[in-house]
């Protein structure tokens, strides 16, 4: 019964808790971070390597081609124009917690730098 | 859990889920799964997001007879701050008997909003497990291998009401991992006192950038890493006086399939620990579960 009765909460707290899918208010990104550059600028195969790696960890939220879902925004945008890769390293490693996008600090930094390289492609002057 | 009917029932389910796992196929997720099988680090469940786990503990036990115990967890990212944790809990005794020991609901909650130096999350979890449970999830106070001596009969007489608070102190730092969680518990009664233990553990990939080919063998799915737990003691008498401690080396294999398998042999530190544990688990993650169950609900789409 009381099994019954704490499966019953966990279902009604699953049917108040998700996400949003525009574009949250960002946070303040520190200076230091923004300046930062890709280490991975000039490397042919980060962007490559970066594709694989949005499509495992960032396409269930963001679409596989990044068009954007019901749970999160698309990334081929002017937002998306304007962000230094600095800046896009910072989001990616700490999150819009608030907003629903989880932090993907795990992911150690070359991997980050490399998903950085890709989103880079995606915004680049055609 | 008295009746005898639904811990028979729930005893079925734990002893199938690895079977049932195999058949949920769709709607896969991939996230960077961290090894440990003891420690927590500060990484949450994405919001939305399922992740169902089954774990195995064989461990060596003198006096008495060995165990395996099982468990089946259901992890769900409320929020990219809350994540929420279910589990039942199973053992078999060697020469005696299966039983069902009981449930456990954990939630964790990361209060800052971006990356620290270090990084703290709060965990409480609610227990109801008989003393029957071997799931050595965790280590507090004086628990020593001979509490799992007497047969199951006698040990899954006794439920017990526990609530467990943990704060969660985790670092990334140049692809490693590093955890540390103080542990503090209560069974909740007036004459059980407050107990501590401790769980820490270090992890990193084996390769720390990605190959640009999808691939299932590649170094950067594996981490690897060691965690250590034990007891001190309880508020009475606190301290490393009959207390049990771990060392144990983890792996964790990170299938591009969105399946996890982790592995872990442990070893006893003193004459107070199961000499050998080992330890295995497979997880899969499912993103927009929330999403399913809120419209199967009837909820806002």
């Amino acid at each position: 019964m009381k099994i019954i009765a704490a499966l019953l909460a966990i279902a009604g707290i699953f049917l108040f808790g998700q996400g949003k899918s525009s574009w949250p208010a960002l946070p303040e990104i520190p200076a230091s971070a923004r300046s930062r550059s890709n280490p991975l600028a000039n490397n042919p195969d980060a962007p490559v390597a970066g594709q694989k790696l949005f499509e495992q960890h960032c396409s269930t939220c963001h679409g596989k081609a990044a068009e954007g879902s019901r749970k999160a925004p698309g990334l081929e945008n002017e937002t998306m124009r304007h962000l230094s890769e600095g800046e896009l390293f910072w989001i990616l490693t700490n999150g819009v917690v608030r907003h629903g996008m989880p932090s993907w600090s795990q992911l150690p930094e070359p991997q980050r730098w490399q998903i950085v390289s890709y989103l880079g492609t995606l915004n680049s002057p055609h | 859990m008295s009746a005898g009917v639904s811990s028979h029932t729930l005893l079925w389910v734990l002893r199938l889920a690895p079977v049932g796992l195999l058949f949920l196929l769709s709607g896969a997720a991939h996230s960077q799964e961290s090894p440990y099988i003891v420690t927590y680090d500060h990484h949450l469940e994405e919001p939305g997001s399922l992740e169902i786990e089954y774990f195995s503990t064989f461990g060596t036990q003198t006096p008495g007879n060995d165990f395996h115990a099982f468990w089946i967890e259901f992890e769900y990212g409320l929020k990219a701050w809350w994540t929420t944790e279910f589990y039942l809990d199973a053992q078999t005794t060697f020469h005696d008997s299966t039983v069902f020991t009981g449930f456990r609901w954990e939630n964790r909650i990361r209060p800052l909003r971006t990356e620290h130096f270090i990084n703290p999350v709060f965990y409480i979890e609610y227990e109801n497990l008989t003393e029957a449970d071997k799931t050595i999830k965790e280590v507090e106070g004086h628990d020593v291998a001979a509490d799992f001596a007497p047969p199951n009969s006698e040990l899954r007489a006794t439920w017990e009401h526990e609530l467990e608070f943990k704060l969660i102190l985790s670092k990334d730092f140049r692809g490693f991992n590093i955890a540390l969680n103080p542990i503090a518990s209560k069974v909740l009664l007036p004459s059980e006192p407050w107990e501590f233990g401790y769980a820490l553990g270090i992890s990193r990939p084996l390769a720390l950038k990605a190959s640009t080919r999808r691939c299932t063998l590649c170094a950067e799915n594996f981490i690897v890493g060691a965690e250590m737990y034990g007891g001190l003691g309880d508020i009475e008498s606190l301290g490393l006086h009959e207390t049990s401690h771990y060392l144990a080396p983890v792996v964790a294999w990170n299938l591009p399939s969105s399946w996890t398998i982790r592995f872990s042999p442990g070893f006893g530190l003193n004459g107070n620990s199961h000499g050998f544990l080992l330890r295995w688990g497979v997880s899969r993650e499912f993103s927009g579960f929330g999403e399913v169950l809120r419209s199967l609900l009837g909820g806002r789409p």
